[in-house]
């Protein structure tokens, strides 16, 4: 019974892995492929380094990248920012006039296709040049302003729930013992909501890095994101320089999420452990 | 001083002016009223108990008190000052929280000077301060500790530590010693009288326990739905309860409805269909004749015997329906022929005893002095 049921979680387990890791695990492996077909295996030649080499030649994609990462870094923050106000001001003001709208406006986002996001958003930008001249053509601004529209949304969720967690005493402590209310905010719940706003700004910034389809509405002539990229490389045929652009994102994907789990690990036994050690203590 | 002296003119001056004077104090949340013109005047150093179960307002009004709710209605003053717009980072007063509401990512000294820091007090003077206010509750070594590294206790006294530290004119206390278990409770309790004696400070004291409130206040506040229904010492709620519901919220009691069928300014007899009999109290109540009563007895001025007792008035006869030895008392329940049942505490005074049986015949008596006749 006992044997039947393990041999069952283990199939499951194997399966599950398989499905998701074994295209990564594919294209990880034909990143080394010496062919310049990215379906044939030239076993003759493999494995090679040379279309990292050639990656990083590649100017064209590099610029992409580090357009990505500089749009997905200022919009990671500016969404931060904006997520943790708007958080704030709908987890600690339980009555002001049209917050149940306000709430439902911050994340309309999420549910609303982004085409329709992009679309409107174009529009906006085109309207607003014509108007007052501001944002000047279509390119890093314009991508940056309507990546933050929708990560915004999903930094207030994250946010938003660890501020209800935070205990409002706290701040009444804080406040209590002669702290204004910016101080309180500044010195006590930033720093209990600081795990929080960090992973917010994690998920905006991956958010804006894989993102197309509003990316496309909104980018100009000059301004091709890393995505944009490989999608336009993608319809000409595959070029296996990708698969070394992608292996390489999966890597420090890999690494970021191990020393994120081990320094979380670590710090919850840590906690543990000093908790045990109080009540020990006592007696 | 003087202005408190010209703005609390109406109020009689015989007494010593009030530190804190709560002057008809309402607060309204929508339609719901948590408190109701409350007025209340509390003395330098004294320890004031607000008691009352959950939702009677007495967290509401220590909240209004602390600053972060404003109220309604009503003005509060402290030392003289109308503080009812203050708000809570620039009144003299501080709040140690039922939670303790210690600051997770400091250290116990970072949390004890916290409120100093606020003030800008010079860094020498902040940290021998803290040392002072560490070692009076008894946590020297403990300054680098956090939060979480300390056990329920330790924690408790970290947040009285932080209250404490600024001198603040009133330290309000929510539920002190509700998180503790209860010997802790009972050392901490006696701590933290011994702690006010030696510093003066006005406490002001929320709390549900009544035991709770009895051991540690000078006075206590009865509160229910809003409203406070009776002020005094603990032996004044105790000994004379105005009314039904601090009688019975105060201890255990025995309550029976009467009658009033002869009311004279010395004594009064009240006819009780429940105990079959009249109850000859040997004080007047002010109450209109033919009213109905309520008679309230405490189970412990309850005396039980196996022969008649001598006296008069006050006796009843019951057979023993449950008995329940606790050490120091034993309480008994005493079914009476009309079928009411008496609660009824005996000390154990003598180790060798023949005790009373289940299903004894036992005579009652109480002292005319000891029934508290309530109107409402």
């Amino acid at each position: 019974m006992n044997d039947r049921r393990s041999f069952f979680v283990l199939t499951m387990l194997v399966f599950g892995f398989a499905f998701l890791y074994l295209p990564i695990v594919a294209m990880v492996i034909y990143s080394f492929n010496a062919s310049r077909l990215v379906t044939v295996w030239d076993s003759a030649n493999s494995p090679t380094l040379a279309w990292y080499v050639e990656l990083f030649k590649n100017t064209q994609i590099m610029d992409a990248a580090k357009l990505s990462f500089r749009i997905a870094s200022v919009n990671a923050t500016g969404a931060v920012i904006l997520g943790t106000l708007a958080a704030f001001a709908l987890e600690r003001y339980r009555r002001f006039r049209g917050r149940a709208l306000f709430g439902l406006l911050t994340t309309a986002p999420m549910v609303l296709p982004e085409v329709i996001t992009g679309l409107s958003l174009l529009l906006l930008f085109v309207a607003l040049e014509q108007a007052v001249g501001w944002p000047h053509g279509r390119g890093s601004t314009t991508i940056t302003i309507a990546h933050m529209t929708f990560s915004m949304a999903y930094a207030i969720v994250v946010i938003q729930a660890r501020l209800a967690t935070v205990d409002r005493s706290l701040e009444e402590a804080a406040m209590d013992l002669g702290a204004r209310p910016w101080k309180v905010f500044v010195v006590i719940t930033l720093p209990l909501i600081a795990s929080a706003i960090a992973s917010a700004w994690v998920l905006a910034f991956i958010l804006s890095w894989d993102d197309i389809v509003i990316t496309s509405f909104v980018s100009g002539p000059g301004s091709t994101t890393l995505p944009q990229l490989v999608f336009s490389k993608v319809r000409l045929g595959v070029s296996p320089d990708i698969n070394a652009l992608a292996t390489i994102l999966v890597l420090i994907v890999s690494v970021a999420v191990v020393v994120a789990g081990t320094y979380m690990m670590r710090r919850d036994r840590r906690r543990m452990r000093d908790a045990q050690a109080a009540l020990g203590a006592t007696g | 001083m003087n202005a408190a002296v010209t703005a609390v003119g109406a109020v009689p001056q015989a007494s010593p002016a009030p530190y804190v004077r709560i002057d008809r104090l309402t607060k309204r949340f929508g339609d719901f009223v948590a408190v109701r013109q409350v007025s209340l005047e509390i003395q330098r150093g004294e320890i004031f108990c607000l008691l009352g179960g959950s939702g009677c307002g007495k967290t509401t009004l220590l909240r209004m008190l602390a600053g972060f709710e404003t109220p309604t209605e009503g003005a509060i003053y402290i030392d003289g000052v109308d503080v009812t717009q203050v708000p809570p980072y620039e009144r003299p007063v501080n709040m140690m929280f039922q939670s303790y509401a210690l600051f997770p990512h400091m250290t116990v000294a970072q949390n004890v000077a916290f409120g100093l820091k606020q003030d800008g007090t010079g860094r020498a003077e902040i940290e021998s301060r803290v040392r002072e206010m560490l070692s009076m509750v008894q946590l020297d070594g403990y300054e680098k500790r956090k939060p979480h590294q300390l056990s329920g206790g330790q924690r408790q006294r970290v947040a009285l530590a932080r209250a404490l530290v600024k001198r603040p004119k009133l330290l309000l206390l929510d539920e002190p010693l509700g998180a503790l278990d209860k010997k802790l409770r009972e050392h901490t309790q006696f701590e933290l009288v011994n702690l006010q004696e030696k510093l003066g400070v006005t406490f002001v004291i929320v709390t549900h326990d009544q035991e709770e409130a009895m051991t540690l206040a000078s006075r206590i506040g009865v509160m229910r739905s809003g409203e406070i229904l009776q002020v005094g010492t603990p032996a004044d709620i105790y000994e004379f309860p105005n009314s039904r519901f601090v009688a019975d919220f105060i201890g255990s009691v025995n309550m029976v409805d009467g009658r009033l069928i002869e009311d004279e300014p010395d004594h009064v007899r009240i006819e009780c269909a429940q105990l079959g009999g009249i109850v000859y109290v040997d004080h007047g109540v002010s109450s209109p004749p033919d009213a109905p009563v309520s008679v309230a007895i405490r189970p412990e001025k309850i005396q039980l015997s196996r022969e008649r007792p001598e006296q008069p008035d006050n006796v009843l006869q019951g057979v023993i329906t449950g008995i329940a030895y606790l050490g120091d008392a034993t309480r008994y329940l005493v079914r009476l022929p009309t079928g009411f049942v008496l609660r009824v505490t005996a000390p154990n005074v003598f180790r060798h005893e023949e005790r009373l049986q289940h299903d004894e015949l036992v005579w009652l008596q109480w002292h005319s002095s000891s029934p508290v006749v309530v109107t409402r």
